[in-house]
């Protein structure tokens, strides 16, 4: 199996490399849009600026492959963190549209409460299955996954929620509408859990 | 549930494992690559390496020491020490690393902060300020393992690194350093009431009960300690050690 780490200068993809690297498959990182043509399957990870991604996704190219890869092909994609967040409509996060494929926005987090609710979110948090999914077999409730962000992810259609988190409110943690996949948490950072995940993902 | 991060802090010098107390004497605790291998087969939340001797070098941490530890952790990891240009910066992250934690470089210009923050990102770009108390109680910043003090009333500061988009801030107290008798608390209190990014306290954790208090008491995001996670026993025996999950969540429910 080919599996894509799509490389769009946002952040730290060697995490992830070295993830997948454990398991029988070809990786390959690239920024090329003949790899997306490659690939049966593609990761999308990123830290940073929304609409820093969204541009170096535009100046590299990169959208008419993608959403041929998802929206034609309908092959399996996962969003991690900013990754997930690109998928959906909007971001509040620069005022942007992203990629359109989710019918989502992204929101910023906001409390009264600023001694009790720092923002960013930073750290392990658990999260409640919501949705029956292969992503989360073998991934108990309440798993504790690991977290950094400023912005969440609020789908229109509840029901492609898969897992949902509390801080500050509930929130969306991953999403699963058919090939596309989001998390908020990241798997490569996760211990167990998060390798569990990404098996997952790499056996679906 | 959300819970703080517990953090061991671990300091290099000159490529080894040390152990300081008030920043002085520190003692040679073992080899770097080993106490990451512990720490992941542990389960730690995250780590946070600090190169002690960079400055005095003139350079920062090794990169190659920062390659090995993505290779051997599953877990996030930050990286500080003698950290000065965003040139620095990626070359820590292209390394593996989650998070760089400035010190020197925000103290002498703040203006860094934004910098860096705008380039990498506010999450990837973590403060430590080392304070230390007075005689009379007044707390400063200090600066260059503690050898310089900036003369910026310290809460000031502190809200001029919000402003420049620092994502984290790491108090640490000189004089509790190594001393396992407990964080100080009024400062990280002081300090998580007023600020409105996560707050990482350090220095001076002896049990899992300066844990509970300083969160209950001011809600830090992390609780890093360096001596309790390698120090073991009466005689400071060196051992590895980090709390179950389960010990964890149940101490902070």
């Amino acid at each position: 199996m080919n599996i894509l780490i799509l490389d769009y200068g946002m952040g730290n993809i060697k995490s992830v490399y070295k993830r997948l690297y454990k398991n029988d498959i070809n990786l390959r990182v690239s920024s090329l849009p003949n790899d997306i043509e490659w690939a049966d399957k593609i990761v999308l990870v990123g830290v940073g600026h929304f609409k820093n991604a969204m541009d170096n996704l535009m100046q590299l190219n990169l959208l008419e492959e993608l959403n041929n890869f998802v929206m034609n092909k309908k092959k399996p994609i996962l969003g991690i963190c900013l990754g997930m967040q690109l998928m959906c409509d909007f971001s509040e996060e620069g005022n942007v549209n992203g990629l359109g494929w989710i019918r989502a926005k992204s929101k910023k987090f906001i409390t009264n409460n600023k001694l009790k609710f720092k923002i960013p979110h930073i750290g392990w948090n658990q999260i409640k299955i919501k949705k029956d999914s292969n992503l989360l077999n073998k991934i108990e409730e309440l798993s504790e996954f690991y977290f950094v962000h400023t912005y969440f992810v609020e789908p229109l259609n509840k029901d492609i929620v898969l897992s949902q988190t509390d801080y500050i409110h509930d929130f969306c943690s991953a999403f699963q509408k058919d090939n596309i996949i989001g998390t908020q948490f990241h798997p490569e950072k996760s211990h167990q859990a998060g390798e569990i995940f990404l098996k997952n993902f790499i056996d679906i | 549930m959300f819970r703080p991060r517990l953090i061991p802090v671990l300091l290099i010098e000159d490529g080894m494992l040390v152990k300081t107390k008030k920043f002085k004497s520190g003692v040679y605790v073992g080899d770097p690559i080993n106490a990451v291998r512990i720490f992941n087969d542990l389960q730690a939340d995250e780590l946070i390496f600090l190169d002690i001797s960079a400055s005095k070098n003139k350079k920062t941490i090794s990169l190659e020491l920062i390659e090995t530890v993505g290779e051997e952790s599953n877990m996030p990891f930050s990286v500080g020490g003698g950290i000065r240009t965003i040139e620095d910066i990626k070359k820590i992250i292209n390394s593996g690393a989650e998070r760089v934690v400035l010190s020197s470089a925000a103290c002498e210009n703040p203006q860094f902060i934004k910098e860096a923050s705008d380039y990498f990102g506010s999450s990837t770009i973590a403060v430590c300020l080392d304070i230390k108390k007075d005689f009379f109680g007044n707390y400063s910043i200090y600066y260059e393992n503690g050898k310089k003090k900036l003369n910026f009333p310290y809460l000031d500061f502190i809200s001029e690194l919000e402003t420049m988009g620092v994502g984290e801030i790491i108090i640490q107290s000189i004089l509790n350093d190594g001393m396992m008798q407990g964080y100080d608390l009024n400062l990280l209190n002081k300090i998580s009431t007023m600020l409105s990014v996560p707050l990482v306290a350090l220095g001076g954790a002896g049990c899992m009960n300066d844990f509970e208090n300083v969160y209950k008491k001011s809600f830090v995001n992390g609780v890093a300690a360096g001596s309790m996670f390698v120090f073991h026993g009466k005689d400071d025996g060196v051992l590895i050690n980090y709390p179950s999950k389960k010990e964890i969540i149940n101490l902070f429910k």
